[in-house]
């Protein structure tokens, strides 16, 4: 960088500091699977009957997109160090569309649910009773919350190609990238644990 | 002299088989249900989950090539939380 001012930079520190906040994370998703997994053994029929309405198809297209979403910004961290520029940009875009379309089907999939007069408070749900009020409410806010990181991924993401654009993130300074990328594959974590607990096991 | 970009360059390759194989894994873990495992559908997918999220540790999120305190403190963390989930589970089962 400058040679006038001496930039003190630690990249180990704020790898481990990423992934001390990525523990924090573990632990609020741990919790909640915790709950899920106690109502379920409370209510065995009803989630099992409610787990039904979820369209496999459905996950299973978004557990593949965002597998490969994953895999293009792990490769846009090779990218960045074999100083290729372009394709760095190109392989954060294709991760930003595979958000996108993530979320495009998750709005789908609510929409649906909706329509059908399952959401959190519904007449519908309250009729139901008790074992899919739970289903569905722990569906709509882990799967809610889980998409709220999407979003906060989607937006440093953004962040992080227009710094590559604008030439104050290259191979020299690689670690907002990849701690973008660590907080991204976290997110892909938690939806390979989340994506057979609501969709699989019926 | 430059520390900071010292790290290992994965080659792009190798992210192109872990995909691959998580894709596979996904596959079978979609076709598991198919079949009637009975009590064995939940330890089945929560196997299959536990082997891909290792994938994605390991290999995107580059554990293989960081430094040792980090491989131990994060293998060290897992465990401590799965056997939180464990433990939290057995006790109510027991109960």
């Amino acid at each position: 960088m400058s040679d006038a001012i001496h930039l003190h930079r630690d990249d180990e520190a704020s790898k481990l500091g990423m992934w001390l906040f990525i523990f924090t994370e573990l632990l609020l998703f741990a919790g909640l699977f915790i709950v899920y997994g106690i109502y379920r053994y409370l209510n065995p029929v009803a989630f099992h009957l409610a787990a039904e309405e979820l369209s496999v198809t459905v996950g299973t297209v978004n557990t593949i997109i965002l597998l490969v979403s994953s895999a293009t910004m792990a490769m846009a961290s090779t990218a960045i160090r074999l100083k290729n520029k372009q394709l760095t940009i190109l392989l954060l875009l294709a991760t930003l569309f595979m958000a996108f379309m993530f979320m495009t089907n998750k709005y789908f999939e609510w929409k649906g649910k909706f329509e059908h007069g399952i959401f959190p408070g519904s007449e519908d749900l309250l009729r139901l009773g008790h074992g899919d009020t739970l289903f569905f409410g722990l569906y709509f806010f882990m799967t809610g919350l889980h998409a709220l990181h999407i979003i906060v991924g989607f937006v440093l993401i953004t962040i992080v190609c227009y710094r590559v654009n604008n030439n104050t993130l290259t191979n020299e300074n690689p670690v907002l990238l990849d701690n973008s990328g660590l907080y991204w594959h976290l997110v892909d974590l938690i939806w390979i644990f989340l994506f057979p607990l609501f969709y699989l096991i019926t | 002299m430059n520390k900071h970009t010292e790290n290992h360059v994965v080659p792009y390759s190798l992210y192109i088989y872990v995909l691959a194989g998580l894709l596979l894994l996904t596959m079978l873990s979609v076709g598991v249900t198919h079949i009637e495992l009975a009590n064995l559908t939940v330890f089945t997918a929560i196997l299959l989950a536990s082997i891909k999220s290792c994938l994605v540790l390991v290999f995107f999120m580059h554990l293989k090539f960081d430094n040792r305190i980090l491989q131990i403190l994060v293998t060290a963390v897992f465990i401590l939380v799965a056997l939180v989930l464990f433990i939290t589970f057995l006790d109510y089962n027991y109960r």
